[in-house]
């Protein structure tokens, strides 16, 4: 919020912008919150001082270069912050419930407030739930699926997830001290601009973003050299799992995609910091290129949140029909297609900036024929269910409500393609509830089917699955009550990012849709004590053999949780389905004759730590901390420099304990009783897999 | 394309900034590759400057040719400095490079198409 | 077909493990990986091209760069990187010879070669916005310093690069490790000189016209 009082032209040189009014000691819902977090945060930290773990949390965690304990701190950041950013769906719900301004009155939440919670719920479902989400999941599977023992470059990985959380971080600072943007989650200019935004919110967006942004770049050229180089002999490309083809794609598409970003916003943060004018109002500015830019990155961005949510479909499809998924090649070409199509789309998000008739048509059109290739994918799924002894444990659940969620969807965005329909559309709540509609019943109800599917191997016991297909019934019914009013809306009017409204025929519509809210919130909850109570009851839930589900691809040869090294021998892979393979010859779980030493990466200082001074700087220059900024600019790069200096980054698991490790797991395993059903594998296990 | 087993001789041998992968005698050839590809981009950048400077052909003519030297330029140097070939080895360097000048053709010209219309439409710059 | 059709059985001694675990090319993974940086960055400097592009008539009624271009300062300028880009590869030779002198005296060259440029480049800067043609004068000069700007910082960071890699060399010789890293140096700067073709061309060259 710009309180003329606390912007400062003639900044203190030690502490910048930053005064003491910065912190919100006026606002108490902000204080209430403040207050919860140093509670809950002290709380834990205390706990862990008292537990005598912070020496274990550092060398095994905040130190790692494992790629699958990366990609668990991933999932349950996502999830913290997905808790955040579900609390500003609600503040926005409960808000535009209780605010018609002719019956009831303005609500609870002032225009400035209303407007950093939209912006902040924004930024964090897409930057900080959804992309961890993907990127956990990707680290956590993708190197098991094609037989290698890391990524290509771990200690990259380890400072992908720093610079991330930092990013994540400095969003949450903007709460405690200063403000948010108030400017929609894409911050257009000129509102995003100096003479607009003054104060500090703005910068806390361009930081965190960079910031992790660049993580995520890193992140995208980790994966790719990981698949192109590191797969296990006798995996060409077309014998790659199908998430591991979509996160090959999502990776290219991040790669190409990222840089654009950082370039529109180190732009408007040179108009910001420096008085260019790129997208100022006058001297030859153009803020409808920001426009541009943002979506030239933008569209390709949603298409890195939703392949390998198909990819994840794909696996769960597969394992629970018993069978080959239909239509290999087709899937990988269309998988191809939208990849290189998305690139030729993003006006869409724009059409009426004012382009005219032949640029519009062009992207309609464009935009129409990418669904197509999507739409094929559908079909892989079905026909793939079709003729296979199809099991409905929690990861089909959600693959059932993905398909039928995201096809109403995608048949919306088909609509909202045809420019003339646009004009009439655009910004209107039938644009909300189609994000929403594919973004969660595509993208997060894949990211839960894949954290249900793989849970168990990342821990070592599955969730609850009657817990599970009560948060997958609570999300679908809360969702469809939350949105398919807004479709209604849309079409009767209602614009988005309203904080209160006058029209009273709107009234029932956002009831229902407050409602919605409200049983999501409760999804949610069930699916936090589904976490709590499966890690109570893990004895009765265990994965002894590594393969709960009866699976068909490499991730399930291992014990689960894997050892550190993944695979003590490299496989020779000899059919797409290489589980499957072996299993159908009898040669899955077999001790190997012999076992050689491995070479593992050391877990390492250098990813946290040059993290940890990226968020300082980040924060030195959001207030104008110069000399701040400086230092720890110059921290950063010698820590790396000195990082590039240390001789041993690698060692040896010597055959020894490569032995021991796995003479156990296979003891554990070939001990299981095989008559007690909690530690059978799940329904239709013992059925024969199919060819 | 399966998991490169080469041992490390030869990824030395063929990376990126090895010139040739046969004999003893590599450096020799290999300056002169770097010497053709000093000469070739000392022509390609000399021709656009003269003619510019000179102004000798007209301004849609001498665009054409500062354009096409700089695409032969680039090749040059991808070829002569970076050593880029078909080889299998250097096989996802070119497909991506490929790739890359694509996506970079449908963002400048994309964005420079985009911007004109709206620019027209919107009556920037009156 | 073959590919797919899992009932083939495989070959006698077949036990699902590969025979012999050979050892992992990790250099070319570096080399793979930074060459997708490199692709990278090419989008970065195709954003930067398009802005360019799209503001380059947004001059505000201010200062034209018909006005301030001098082709033969410039000239100059492409000459001195062009030039350091041949002395790296020749660097390289002496790297590949494992001649420390040799490849330490032509990155020396390099290094002063490409000082040169960076001051010549510093020194246009100033004179431009003494000028009257700063950062912050109109959109168009805001584009041409966030494109030529964006370069000049690459070099600079590449140079930095240079003395870290000669001091990495002084301490543990051409290593395999150290041959990798002058690999990625080597692209990383031939590619610099590549983004700059296109800068003159774009910039300097039409700037004029």
């Amino acid at each position: 919020m710009a309180n003329k009082a606390t912007i400062i032209t003639d900044p203190d040189p030690i502490f910048g912008k930053l005064t003491w009014d910065s912190i919100p000691f006026h606002d108490p819902v902000i204080l209430t919150v403040i207050l919860v977090v140093i509670m809950v945060g002290g709380g834990v930290f205390g706990a862990i001082l008292y537990y005598g773990k912070l020496r274990y949390l550092w060398d095994e965690w905040l130190t790692s270069v494992d790629h699958k304990k990366i990609g668990i701190m991933y999932i349950i950041a996502a999830f913290i912050m997905l808790i955040r950013g579900f609390s500003d769906a609600l503040l926005m719900r409960s808000q535009q419930a209780l605010a018609v301004s002719d019956t009831t009155g303005v609500g609870y939440l002032p225009p400035e407030h209303y407007d950093q919670i939209f912006t902040a719920h924004g930024v964090i479902m897409i930057f900080f739930v959804a992309m961890p989400l993907v990127v956990g999941l990707m680290n956590l599977v993708v190197p098991l699926q094609i037989g290698a023992r890391d990524v290509a470059f771990p200690f990259l990985n380890s400072l992908s997830f720093w610079l991330f959380v930092v990013g994540a971080m400095l969003v949450n600072a903007s709460l405690i001290v200063g403000e948010f943007a108030s400017t929609g989650w894409l911050a257009y200019p000129p509102l995003s601009g100096l003479e607009y935004s003054p104060w500090v919110g703005v910068d806390y967006w361009l930081w965190a973003l960079q910031i992790s942004g660049i993580g995520t770049l890193l992140s995208g050229i980790n994966f790719f050299v990981t698949i192109i180089r590191m797969r296990a002999p006798g995996m060409t490309l077309m014998k790659m799992p199908i998430f591991t083809w979509t996160s090959l794609s999502a990776n290219v598409l991040i790669i190409l995609a990222f840089p654009i970003l950082t370039v529109t916003i180190t732009l408007l943060t040179l108009d910001r910091y420096v008085g260019t004018n790129f997208f100022t109002n006058d001297m030859g500015g153009n803020q409808m290129m920001y426009v541009n830019l943002i979506w030239a990155w933008g569209h390709p961005e949603v298409y890195i949140l939703i392949l390998p949510a198909f990819g994840i479909f794909s696996e769960v499809t597969a394992t629970f029909s018993r069978k080959r998924l239909f239509g290999y090649t087709s899937f990988i070409w269309a998988t191809v297609c939208i990849m290189f199509l998305s690139f030729i789309v993003w006006l869409h998000h724009f059409f009426t900036m004012g382009a005219g008739a032949s640029v519009n048509a062009f992207f309609g059109i464009a935009t129409m024929i990418i669904s197509i290739p999507t739409g094929v994918k559908i079909f892989n799924w079905l026909f793939t269910m079709y003729k296979g002894r199809v099991t409905f444990d929690a990861p089909m659940w959600w693959t059932c409500s993905f398909i039928i969620t995201f096809t109403i969807g995608g048949m919306t965005g088909v609509m909202l393609a045809i420019p003339a329909a646009n004009f009439v559309l655009h910004n209107s709540l039938f644009l909300v509830a189609h994000f929403h509609n594919v973004i969660i019943g595509g993208a997060l109800f894949g990211y839960f089917a894949g954290i249900t599917y793989w849970f168990p191997k990342a821990t070592g016991f599955k969730l609850d699955e009657k817990l599970g297909k009560w948060a997958c019934a609570l999300w679908t019914i809360g969702f469809f009550m939350a949105f398919m009013p807004l479709y209604v809306l849309g079409f009767m009017g209602m614009t988005r990012r309203l904080n209160y409204y006058d029209n009273p025929a709107w009234n029932d519509w956002l009831l229902v849709a407050g409602a919605g809210a409200l049983v999501v919130m409760v999804a949610i909850g069930v699916q936090l004590y589904q976490i709590f109570a499966s890690i109570r009851d893990r004895k009765l839930n265990m994965d002894v053999t590594g393969d709960p589900w009866n699976g068909r691809t490499l991730e399930w040869t291992t014990s689960s949780p894997p050892p550190f090294y993944n695979f003590a021998r490299i496989p020779e892979v000899k059919d797409r389905d290489q589980l499957a393979y072996l299993k159908y010859h009898n040669l899955a779980f077999q001790q190997p004759d012999k076992y050689n030493r491995i070479h593992m990466p050391k877990s390492t200082w250098a990813g946290i730590t040059i993290a940890v001074l990226s968020g300082i700087m980040g924060f030195a220059m959001v207030w104008h901390i110069w000399w701040l900024a400086i230092v720890s600019t110059v921290a950063m790069v010698g820590c790396f420099i000195a990082y590039n200096f240390e001789k041993e980054k690698d060692f040896y698991v010597e055959v020894d304990e490569v032995e021991a490790i796995e003479n156990a797991y296979f003891k554990r395993m070939n001990e299981r009783p095989a008559t007690e059903t909690n530690n059978a594998p799940a329904s239709g296990a013992t059925l024969p897999i199919q060819a | 394309m399966s998991t490169s087993h080469n041992d490390a001789n030869n990824a030395l041998l063929n990376d990126i900034n090895s010139a040739t992968q046969t004999h003893g005698g590599a450096a020799h050839g290999s300056v002169k590759e770097y010497v053709w590809g000093l000469i070739w981009s000392i022509i390609l950048t000399a021709i656009p400057f003269g003619l510019v400077m000179s102004g000798a052909l007209s301004s849609g003519l001498t665009i054409v040719i500062i354009l096409l030297c700089a695409v032969a330029q680039v090749f040059v140097q991808l070829v002569f400095f970076l050593h880029m070939n078909t080889s299998s080895e250097q096989s996802w360097n070119v497909v991506s490079g490929v790739f890359i000048v694509l996506i970079t053709l449908i963002v400048v010209l994309g964005s420079v198409w985009i911007m004109q219309h709206l620019n027209h439409n919107m009556l920037m710059g009156h | 077909m073959a590919i797919s059709d899992m009932t083939i059985a495989p070959e006698a001694g077949y036990d699902g493990f590969a025979k012999e675990e050979h050892h992992h090319d990790y250099a070319g993974d570096t080399l793979l990986g930074f060459w997708i940086y490199i692709m990278s960055d090419c989008i970065l400097f195709a954003t930067l091209f398009a802005t360019y592009a799209v503001l380059g008539t947004g001059f505000a009624g201010g200062i034209t760069p018909k006005d301030l271009f001098d082709l033969n300062f410039v000239a100059v300028e492409t000459a001195l990187l062009l030039f350091s880009s041949f002395t790296f590869g020749m660097a390289m030779l002496g790297a590949q010879a494992k001649d420390e002198s040799r490849l330490f005296k032509w990155l020396g060259v390099t290094f002063l070669l490409g000082l040169a440029f960076l001051c010549m480049e510093m020194y246009e800067f100033y004179h431009f916005s003494s000028e009257g043609a700063g950062p912050t004068t109109s959109a168009y000069w805001s584009a041409f310093y966030a494109l030529v700007a964006t370069h000049g910082l690459h070099v600079f960071a590449g140079m930095c690069w240079m003395i870290i890699l000669v001091i990495h060399i002084k301490r543990d010789g051409i290593t395999e490790e150290n041959h990798t890293r002058l690999a990625c140096l080597s692209l990383f700067w031939h590619f610099l000189d590549i983004i700059w073709i296109c800068v003159f061309s774009m910039v300097y060259l039409m700037g004029v016209m």
